[in-house]
């Protein structure tokens, strides 16, 4: 065991994956000899040469359009695009290929790859570098959006994102990446796609959240617990899409409550799917109005506002009093 | 020197061997075997014959919409005949009769342009990809196989097809960059059939030739006459030879012309007048390769006679046969929740099974 920051641990499952599968390359640009612009590839380069860590030209649709190919031949792609903003130049090759040449082609071509891509607010950054765009990706059939929320389960996460099948979007929380440290075991272990999990249990209030949102929305619920006696039950997504909604429905059955947190934008988030999936499966457990803290409907401020915008503990604590004063 | 010309390692050439008189540039010959020869010549007319099989269907309601390839036989069917099995092909939409010759079916294609996904099953041992849509963005398919084929070091390469007007896409300067920085097999062929859609070759660049764009990137750029088979073979197998001894990429521009629609759902008299197509129906590549192969003796009025027979059961065969198969299709459309994951979600299970249920109510 190693206490790790994200970073770090991403690091980690690259060197193990790299090691165990030849198929594995990563690409991108400032990938291989600056290791990333937040170091997450370092050291790659020393130990597995230029052929598989790949400093691309600037250009996403070409980084996001040659791992197609190279999926398509048979390697396991990881591609990282800088900054989630700049992620839509490549979203054509996502949307009309990656997603759809196992369908196109009946699966005799499919496209295993990666997409790395830090997201989330809160470090300060320039226009472009903030915002979260999961629902762009997670509204298109035949891709996978995942977002990791700690150390462990970023690193047990991506090793399953780079094993899976089919193309996966992995958003990684950059507020995070350095923010805590968390024991990170040294034998492999990956965490299945498309499966929440309950992070803490509760019998009152469902909070549901996943990403950078995680750590308000614990903090939140330990206020609950000690301020207001209530135990929450928070449920980590980790998969945006395909949406486990198993985990938050049962739950919500035992609390009759729900909040739910993400720090895009309110309107047809991810939110909302929640809610509808919550109408469709435990309609009749709901006790209360389901409470959205959720970023506004604008563009994230620069970074003088950028806390206004962002969801915090005490909004979480509001919407959860709110909805347990019903 | 404050001022000097710059000289670049590249240089755009221009290659016509056979004009469409037929007349050939003997010491330009490529050394082509008689059954390729041949091959190219059956595989040319059928691609014709077909286009036009498949525009009357189309007319009568029968299939949907489709790109024609009527005029660009040579320029792409020249092409991958430079190819191997075991290479790949990335083709767009307007490939017909290059995709036949790479092993696909017309029975899947009349399937595919029938509404029908199943055409697009991939035959064992065929390395086509499918018909890509949106403009440009099949080129960088193209460059990354190429890359897991050097990665590999495996004899292989990538040739793929667009056309005049995806040298506007970004795609087309990403893929272009992307393969001569990585020195990697892939062989991109401009199809130039001098429109997109209804915009002429004069107002989508300014640059004198297509061909000359490759230089920018760092690699070859050759403009031949694409109505001319043994031009485009010629350019082809020196790309493709080029790409094998681990020399990177080439780009060539084939100069052709569209004698037909842009799709079927084109009128193409809005923007073109009767002249020109009739100065390009004088350059048709067809006549003038019959021509060669007469004067080689390779050909006869007979053979051609026959051999026109012949191609017309094979493509009656296989509109009999895919009309029986969308026939038997047509009530599969719950195979639409297939292949979107290797696995499928329960969300998209749930989804089916309430579609199956749906359905089986509606009919009783």
């Amino acid at each position: 065991m190693a206490k790790m920051t994200m970073v770090e641990a991403l690091n980690t499952a690259f060197h193990q994956e790299m090691e165990r599968d030849d198929r594995v390359v990563v690409l991108g640009e400032d990938v291989a000899v600056d290791g990333g612009v937040f170091r997450v590839t370092e050291g790659l380069l020393e130990k597995y040469g230029e052929m598989r860590v790949i400093d691309t030209p600037l250009a996403e649709a070409g980084i996001v359009g040659t791992s197609i190919g190279m999926a398509i031949y048979g390697l396991r792609p990881v591609a990282e695009i800088q900054f989630s903003g700049f992620s839509y130049l490549a979203f054509e090759q996502l949307e009309a290929h990656a997603a759809r040449m196992r369908w196109r082609s009946r699966s005799a071509y499919t496209v295993p790859m990666v997409l790395r891509t830090p997201y989330s607010g809160g470090v300060r950054a320039l226009e472009h570098h903030s915002e979260s765009r999961e629902a762009y990706y997670a509204h298109t059939p035949g891709l996978k959006m995942v977002i990791p929320s700690s150390p462990r389960n970023a690193r047990a996460l991506l090793l399953s994102a780079i094993r899976d099948p089919d193309p996966v979007i992995f958003y990684e929380p950059k507020v995070i990446y350095r923010a805590f440290r968390e024991e990170v075991p040294e034998d492999e272990e990956t965490l299945p796609l498309g499966k929440a999990q309950v992070v803490r249990e509760g019998e009152d209030l469902t909070m549901i959240s996943y990403g950078a949102m995680m750590r308000p929305t614990v903090e939140a619920a330990e206020t609950l617990k000690e301020e207001d006696g209530v135990e929450a039950e928070v449920i980590d997504i980790m998969t945006i899409s395909p949406l486990d909604h198993e985990t938050f429905a049962e739950s919500v059955r035992k609390t009759g409550r729900v909040v739910i947190v993400h720090e895009a934008p309110r309107s047809f988030g991810p939110g909302a799917e929640i809610v509808a999936r919550l109408v469709e499966k435990s309609f009749w457990y709901l006790e209360a109005p389901i409470q959205r803290v959720t970023g506004f409907d604008v563009v994230i401020p620069l970074f003088a506002y950028e806390k206004a915008y962002l969801p915090d503990a005490d909004r979480v604590l509001r919407a959860a009093r709110e909805t347990l004063s019903v | 020197m404050p001022r000097e010309k710059i000289d670049l390692p590249h240089e755009v050439e221009y290659i016509s061997i056979l004009d469409p008189g037929g007349e050939l540039e003997e010491k330009l010959e490529p050394e082509i075997p008689d059954d390729l020869l041949l091959k190219l010549h059956r595989m040319m007319l059928l691609g014709r014959r077909f286009d036009k099989r498949m525009l009357n269907l189309q007319r009568q309601g029968r299939i949907g919409t489709f790109a024609p390839i009527q005029g660009q036989e040579a320029s792409q069917l020249a092409a991958v005949a430079a190819l191997e099995d075991s290479d790949w092909m990335v083709q767009s939409f307007r490939e017909t009769a290059a995709a036949l010759w790479r092993g696909g079916s017309m029975e899947n294609m009349l399937l595919v342009y029938g509404g029908f996904f199943q055409g697009n099953e991939i035959p064992e041992g065929v390395h086509n990809l499918p018909v890509a849509i949106p403009v440009a963005t099949q080129l960088l398919h193209a460059v990354g196989l190429a890359y897991g084929i050097k990665y590999r070091e495996e004899d292989r390469v990538a040739m793929v097809f667009f056309g005049d007007g995806a040298t506007s896409e970004g795609d087309f300067h990403e893929a272009l960059n992307f393969a001569a920085v990585w020195q990697v097999p892939t062989i991109f062929v401009c199809q130039n059939n001098q429109y997109a859609i209804s915009v002429p070759r004069t107002n989508q660049t300014n640059s004198e030739t297509l061909a000359q764009k490759a230089l920018a990137y760092g690699m070859p750029g050759v403009q031949v006459d694409g109505n001319d088979v043994l031009a485009v073979y010629t350019a082809a197998q020196e790309a493709v030879e080029r790409a094998r001894a681990g020399d990177g990429p080439t780009m060539i521009e084939c100069v052709t012309y569209r004698l037909s629609m842009h799709t079927t759902a084109d009128d193409p008299s809005k923007y073109r007048d009767e002249e020109e197509v009739e100065k390009w129906e004088a350059r048709d590549p067809i006549p003038r390769f019959q021509t060669y192969l007469k004067e080689k003796g390779l050909l006869s009025d007979d053979d051609i006679e026959a051999l026109e027979e012949e191609i017309q059961e094979e493509i009656q065969n296989a509109v009999d046969r895919a009309e029986e198969r969308m026939e038997a299709l047509g009530g599969e459309a719950v195979i639409m929740f297939d292949h979107m994951y290797a696995e499928r979600p329960p969300y998209l299970e749930e989804q089916r099974q309430a579609f199956i249920e749906e359905e089986e109510a509606t009919n009783g």
